[in-house]
């Protein structure tokens, strides 16, 4: 009993274990100073610049050409010229291409990742775990529609559409950059896109991939700038406008384009219903509902923002969802560790805050939980509304921000008329074990996306789109070539 | 006065709103869920700290027929110093052996504080009568084990007889006396995560002090998703009784990294309470030496090899 040494002493126990900060490294990224415009392949110099940021501390980034109205012209002439050849060239020949880019960004996607995070505020793991393996799976996807164009749409001719002015939004810059510029080229039309004005740094980083893989100069084009480079390019000789962005400003250009036989797709707000059924299973549709709302910080047009539980279940569930909150880790971007990520810009942050002041005027009961913020940056705690009526404006109006209001029903019935009862109809969500429900309720939810126990799941394959408010068009799938496309009716009868 | 009707069995009227008694798991989910929690990066003093935790939530195992009075020796030796290199590294929980080799470790690990647990109850089937398996319960603890690590009865619970199951449970914690008690769901034969919280749900209701993933005896032992199951009904357990029910996985743990993932889900499903060899356990035998190596890595800064830590 001699030959071990015995020890009563344990080594004293924390009793809190905080992780340590785990930055991913910005060193894979090289930001330029000063950023012009790409058209027709090259880099020209803008007239004007303005300063984009890191919404995480408000540090600047670089300079930003803000394209004018000659710019834009340049632009789409541009792609004009470029779309003679690229409209002729076979569709392997175009999906070669395509390939190439997809096979590139997968390639960068660490750097893309990193950018993204940096320039917008997205959690580090959601740029590098969805955005970018998506971004590069609409690329691949598309790729395969190009030269099965005739199988895809028989008898009907599918033709390119020309030159496409494409606008995105800040939410998913590259994300939205793929979903907008893989369908419009697999269909053999040419590109001028506009990144959102707070995010424009991986789309101009994207001007890269293009050069790598080589695509021809005009073939995709991208022009930075504010809403009035938008409405340049809405007003220009192009023959299709794609919007992703608030409803608001789908309705300025549809009227603008009124008239016009310019070809329009809009995908817009949304207002989500998360309806959760008391015989779901409980602990993976808080996740969900989690997941619904504080992912990418609300800043999703599909977030699951209103939340019904049945009646039978609300407080255990709201008691739950508490306690997942605590959890959530709120802060840099750049920490691998971050849950919810930076509000992308100042603008964004006061019309959250705007909006949940109304909240609180108007009775709802607010819980955040504790949470401490970095000093610098633009934050908003994750925050959940409970005593909530349809009629408070939390309830109607889109925040895009980490704010979920809780709603409650009692039948499958109510269920689906209080889910229904907005202007907006993008997404939903169904939390129940049973699957006759599931598909019941499938039917009668007007929203482009019915998801069942799970939420902001995306793939090319699946199409997407809004009822109503939310827009119409629809992009990915199938469905996402057809508003790239014209089909000749004539040419198949004659 | 009239009488009320009889419920039927079984048919309980809550009070208040309250979950569903058993619930359901959905498998897409929770395995997403176990997935997002294994990216944590933990770094740094976070890390060590992570490291020292697993060490003193260790169960040093050895279960083999081919077990000795050396053998054991040996091991006991390991947790009570597992690095005798680095007086700072502390001690495993507790060794866990067979009851024939309880004695050997009773007298080595005398005053060490590092606690002996036996597995017992007709281990690792379960499929003897009631009275061999309190039999065997008490006699463990006769011998002076100071944990039991029992199997539940899997023929008993995927036939449907779960009183049965529940029974034995309630009989093998009257023989343990003041012995901790440990139920092994032994999740690779239930199938599903259905049954895993469910059968959760009855070894916690029937008394036990701690549920247990496996035996270690079959491929496909703990999983994190398995263990984000069992983490979630003991949760629910102590938000509706207020009752602290201690967590095992066991087996297949051999990594320190993988051995990090399963501590960051119990700190982020349960909290920091259970972040405590009173509460947690992790059933190993290879996993001591890694998270040596990882430790010294830490501190010095360099890897050594594999022929700096002793094989026990």
């Amino acid at each position: 009993m001699t030959d071990v040494e015995k020890r009563q002493d344990r080594s004293p126990v924390p009793t809190d274990w905080t992780y340590a900060p785990a930055p991913e490294s910005t060193d894979i990224v090289t930001i330029e100073e000063r950023y012009g415009l790409y058209i027709g392949g090259e880099w020209l110099a803008a007239k004007d610049h303005f300063t984009t940021i890191s919404p995480r501390d408000e540090a600047p980034l670089a300079e930003v050409g803000q394209a004018g109205e000659a710019d834009v012209h340049t632009a789409v002439a541009a792609a004009r010229d470029a779309f003679t050849s690229w409209s002729k060239l076979p569709g392997a020949e175009r999906a070669k291409y395509m390939f190439r880019i997809a096979r590139i960004l997968a390639e960068r996607s660490r750097e893309f990742a990193v950018l993204e995070s940096l320039n917008g505020g997205k959690p580090i793991k959601e740029s590098r775990d969805v955005d970018l393996p998506l971004a590069a799976a609409h690329f691949f996807y598309y790729a395969g529609w190009a030269d099965k164009l005739e199988y895809a749409f028989p008898n009907r001719t599918p033709k390119p559409l020309g030159v496409c002015g494409q606008i995105i939004p800040w939410n998913f810059p590259m994300l939205m950059l793929s979903w907008k510029i893989a369908p419009a080229l697999a269909a053999g039309n040419t590109v001028v896109l506009k990144p959102a004005e707070t995010t424009p740094l991986t789309a101009l980083l994207f001007c890269d991939v293009l050069r790598q893989a080589g695509v021809p100069p005009g073939v995709v084009n991208i022009i930075t700038g504010d809403g009035s480079t938008g409405a340049a390019l809405v007003d220009s000789d192009v023959d299709k406008i794609a919007f992703t962005g608030s409803t608001e400003v789908g309705k300025a250009i549809q009227r603008r384009l009124a008239g016009s036989d310019k070809k329009l797709s809009l995908e817009l707000g949304g207002k989500a219903a998360n309806i959760v059924f008391d015989d779901c299973a409980i602990d993976q549709a808080v996740e969900g509902i989690v997941n619904g709302i504080y992912f990418n910080q609300g800043h999703v047009c599909c977030a699951g923002s209103r939340l019904f539980v049945q009646e039978s279940i609300y407080e255990p569930v709201v008691a739950k969802l508490k306690q997942r909150m605590t959890t959530l880790r709120v802060g840099d971007p750049l920490d691998k560790n971050t849950d919810v990520g930076a509000i992308n810009s100042r603008e964004q942050l006061t019309r959250i805050e705007q909006l949940v002041e109304a909240g609180k005027e108007e009775g709802a009961e607010i819980y955040q939980p504790p949470c401490r913020l970095p000093e610098k940056g633009y934050w908003f705690v994750p925050t959940v509304f409970t005593n909530v009526a349809q009629s408070y404006r939390i309830a109607q109006e889109e925040i895009f921000g980490p704010v979920l209001t809780v709603l409650t029903f009692r039948t499958p019935d109510e269920a689906v008329e209080k889910a229904n009862n907005t202007p907006y109809g993008l997404s939903a969500g169904v939390w129940t074990e049973k699957g006759s429900r599931i598909l019941w309720m499938a039917e009668r939810l007007r929203a482009g996306v019915v998801w069942a126990n799970t939420f902001n799941r995306f793939d090319p394959t699946s199409p997407f789109g809004g009822y109503k408010e939310s827009g119409f068009g629809r992009e990915g799938g199938l469905h996402g070539m057809e508003p790239y496309l014209s089909f000749d009716v004539a040419e198949a009868s004659g | 006065m009239a009488q009320a009707p009889v419920l039927p069995r079984g048919f309980e009227l809550p009070v208040k709103q309250r979950l569903p008694r058993i619930g359901s798991i959905d498998q897409v989910a929770v395995e997403a869920r176990a997935g997002e929690l294994a990216k944590r990066s933990i770094k740094k003093e976070s890390k060590i700290w992570a490291l020292e935790l697993a060490l003193r939530c260790c169960d040093l195992t050895t279960l083999e027929g081919s077990d000795t009075p050396g053998k054991v020796a040996a091991l006991c030796s390991k947790a009570i110093r597992p690095d005798p290199t680095d007086p700072s590294i502390p001690s495993v929980a507790a060794i866990c052996v067979y009851p024939n080799l309880i004695a050997t470790a009773k007298e080595r690990l005398a005053g060490s504080g590092v606690k002996i647990a036996s597995v017992a109850t007709y281990f690792p089937s379960g499929q003897a009568p009631l009275d061999v398996k309190v039999r065997d319960v008490e006699d463990a603890v006769a011998l002076g084990a100071d944990e039991i690590d029992m199997v539940i009865d899997r023929g008993a619970f995927l036939s449907g007889r779960y009183a049965k199951v529940y029974e034995e449970i309630v009989r093998i914690k009257e023989a343990c006396g003041d012995a901790h008690l440990k139920v092994i769901l032994e999740v690779s034969e239930l199938g599903t995560y259905d049954n895993v919280r469910r059968a959760s749900l009855l070894a916690m209701a029937a008394g036990g002090d701690f549920i247990k993933t496996s035996t270690g005896k079959l491929p496909g032992a703990a999983t994190l998703p398995v263990q984000l199951v069992m983490l979630e009904a003991i949760r629910d357990v102590h938000e509706e009784t207020g009752r602290k029910v201690g967590m095992k996985p066991a087996g297949g743990i051999r990594t320190s990294k993988n051995a990090i993932q399963y501590l960051v889900q119990v700190h982020e499903t349960l909290g920091p309470d259970w972040l405590t060899p009173d509460l947690y356990r992790i059933g190993a035998s290879s996993l001591v030496n890694d998270i040596l190596m990882q430790l010294r890595t830490q501190k010095t800064g360099a890897y050594s090899g594999k022929d700096y830590f002793t094989v026990d």
